[in-house]
């Protein structure tokens, strides 16, 4: 085991090095001119960091270089300060990039966290209601309304929310964190209560998106354990069908399913990009996708690793989950 | 009784093939007191059972439909509207609108009479087209700012949403069966190689990466419609790896098998092995992972679209029709500009994937119901 995870480890290494590699450059195709052109352009805006603070540190970072030899040597500077756990500054903020992500995470895990729950709440129950009732009526209309709602764009949905329940009923908020109108010596309750009241909508899109491919894994697998040998033993004995389907096959069916939330890692902690946009929520995925588009070389790096690291950890945290819940599982070599 | 028949299809063909060669199929025949099997039961070739199986299933039916009548929309449409001309929308000059904000104001004349006029503040120059007219028999989903008219723009936007599909997954699907292909049947240090070459590329965010080719492209003062090419040129480098996994991972299994013994014994040639006697065996699973996979590019076009990093602005496609409801302005009070894309879109993905799973449940020998 311990041989498996440090060869798995060594892999991931060479894995986000290539990653690294990869998206240094694509960033880098970008000309110095523009980054500085958009960096001015948002800083004029928000207010950022000084001209000569931005000339400094795009000095610092070797971005002041557009031949191929000078990003090779930005990318060397990147890749030590990365190593030595510093990620850079970014140049819209003016501050740490660790420091943007850790700030910014915490509402993107608390969006994600919370509709991981509801999805699991909804969706666990029906797949294997679903399952049990195969072909039948319920079966199908929920599996069509499930596709209905994974085929979805995010952020068609988010508009149209937006639309009828913000703009036409105005039951909700069109977006952000806090509404305009609260008194500045409100309670924590208030403001809390009033942060929860802006993201039913962004929670509701990310359950109606998320909820079906959950659905219809839990289907699979409950249909799997069904057919398989210990359940028709369990009946064999003459055990009731609801002792059968919540003993036998409930707990069968949660073995893949825990390495299916294994890799919603990234999902939950590299927040969901669009519907962040949509709902304007100030969460790593907006702030990310701002730095992206502008070419923030640090922080557009800094998420992307941050991203790719948490994938690595999810892909490796499913398999090693797998070996941990279902002792029939041996790793390989 | 659903289960016997096809027992008895697949038999079918094998007593045919021993029918010219020696009598005994006519003591078969006897056994079964004079009855011809082949009269019993309708010969169906595989083909022919998955696709009885395929339109056996009610959502794949409508999933088909719907496919066809978007094609026919997109591809048909524009030869029966009135506004099309020259392969895209014509602006409406017919009518002139007025936008802007029209505030009332009182004001009193030097006679004393009181007036009741509009302060009226154009947006920018007065327009000579229809500019985001409402909705009329004439246009059934109004008019965009440009005048052009919503409906037939839709039916030119599919056309380029629902083409550029096809050609990043067939990009796709041909770059992963050859390096999946390689990298299954050579396997050690080739094998190796590509699949680490996959594992990056896997775990690449491909949203983030979009979002900087996007600004890259913008800062190389790539604005055309190329630009929408050479992002889906980028997203099948990117996209080829769930393809390679698929193929790899089954050519692992089947070439251990006894068929591919017998093709090593007959001294067949390694393109040959690989593509006359492994590849075959892949393809339905390749045809579900291309059906799936046509909706998926649909949902990025429309995401590029929608953030305004797709095909150039001003070029109908259905991503940069929802591209519209970004702003607050068109997203409240014309939402008949960007609600119409969004329908076809989603449609269109719920289409190719209704066509997908049936694939699959009608390629799945293990299905019998």
């Amino acid at each position: 085991m311990a041989k498996y995870v440090i060869k798995r480890l060594l892999i991931a290494v060479l894995i986000l090095f290539g990653i690294s590699i990869l998206i240094y450059f694509l960033i880098r195709l970008m000309p110095v001119n523009y980054i500085v052109d958009k960096v001015t352009t948002q800083m004029s805006n928000n207010g950022g960091i000084s001209e000569e603070e931005l000339q400094r540190l795009l000095a610092l970072y070797g971005l002041d270089d557009d031949s191929f030899l000078g990003i090779l040597k930005g990318y060397w500077g990147w890749l030590t300060g990365f190593l030595k756990g510093d990620m850079g500054t970014s140049f819209q903020y003016n501050i740490k990039v660790e420091t943007i992500i850790k700030d910014r995470m915490g509402i993107s895990f608390g969006i994600s966290f919370v509709s991981l729950i509801i999805e699991m709440l909804i969706a666990i129950p029906l797949g294997i209601k679903c399952a049990c009732n195969q072909y039948g009526k319920v079966d199908y209309t929920v599996t069509v309304l499930c596709m209905i709602g994974m085929a979805f764009p995010s952020f068609f949905l988010g508009n149209m929310l937006i639309k009828w329940f913000a703009v036409d009923l105005g039951w909700f908020e069109t977006g952000g964190l806090v509404s305009s109108g609260l008194p500045h010596d409100a309670s924590a309750f208030a403001r809390f209560g009033d942060m929860a009241w802006h993201l039913v909508l962004p929670i509701f899109v990310m359950v109606i998106l998320d909820i079906g491919s959950l659905m219809r894994y839990t289907r699979t697998n409950t249909l799997e354990v069904l057919n398989a040998d210990y359940i028709r033993t369990a009946r064999a004995k003459g055990l009731s069908e609801g002792k059968v389907v919540y003993k036998h096959v409930f707990r069968n069916t949660l073995i893949p399913l825990i390495t299916v939330l294994s890799s919603t890692l990234p999902m939950l902690f590299g927040g969901a990009m669009i519907t962040e946009t949509v709902f304007d929520i100030p969460g790593i995925g907006q702030t990310a996708y701002n730095a992206l588009k502008i070419g923030d070389v640090p922080l557009a790096m800094g998420y992307n690793m941050f991203i790719a690291v948490l994938t690595v950890l999810g892909t490796l945290l499913a398999d090693l989950m797998y070996v941990v819940v279902d002792p029939r599982v041996k790793l390989g070599k | 009784m659903e289960e016997n028949k096809e027992i008895l299809q697949n038999a079918v063909p094998e007593a045919e093939d021993v029918a010219p060669v020696s009598g005994a199929n006519n003591n078969f025949n006897d056994n079964l007191h004079g009855e011809n099997l082949t009269e019993r039961a309708k010969v169906l070739s595989p083909g022919m059972t998955v696709l009885k199986r395929f339109f056996r299933s009610k959502l794949s039916v409508i999933g088909l439909v719907a496919l066809i009548a978007l094609f026919a929309f997109s591809f048909l449409g524009p030869v029966f509207s009135k506004w099309s001309g020259n392969g895209g929308s014509v602006k409406d000059y017919e009518h002139i609108n007025l936008i802007g904000t029209y505030i009332p104001i009182t004001y009193v004349g030097e006679d004393g009479t009181v007036y009741e006029a509009y302060d009226v503040t154009l947006d920018g120059n007065l327009l000579p087209y229809n500019s985001l007219g409402g909705i009329t028999a004439d246009h059934w989903m109004g008019t965009d700012y440009d005048g052009n008219d919503v409906f037939t723009r839709l039916m030119y936007g599919g056309r380029v949403s629902l083409t550029i599909g096809f050609v990043v997954v067939l990009l796709e699907t041909l770059l992963g069966v050859l390096l999946g292909g390689l990298a299954g049947y050579f396997g050690k240090w080739v094998d190796q190689l590509i699949m680490r070459i996959v594992d990056i590329l896997s775990c690449i965010p491909s949203l983030p990466i979009m979002l900087i080719l996007g600004a890259v492209f913008d800062s190389l003062g790539i604005v055309t419609i190329s630009k929408l090419y050479y992002m889906m040129l980028v997203l099948t480098l990117l996209g080829w790896t769930g393809v390679a996994k698929l193929v790899r991972g089954q050519i692992l299994s089947l070439r251990e098998q006894e068929f591919m013994l017998a093709a090593k014994c007959s001294g067949l040639s390694t393109g040959k092995k690989i593509f006359k006697h492994l590849l075959p065996n892949v393809i339905p699973q390749l045809i579900v992972f291309m059906t799936l996979g046509l909706g998926s590019v649909i949902l990025m076009e429309a995401t590029l679209g929608y953030l305004g990093i797709g095909a150039p602005i001003g070029t109908a496609t259905w991503g940069n029709m929802i591209q519209l409801a970004s702003q607050s302005r068109y997203r409240n009070y014309y939402p008949n500009l960007w609600l119409g894309a969004g329908i076809c879109i989603t449609l269109a993905i719920l289409a190719f994937n209704f066509v997908g799973d049936g694939l699959r449940d009608a390629f799945d020998p293990k299905m019998k119901r």
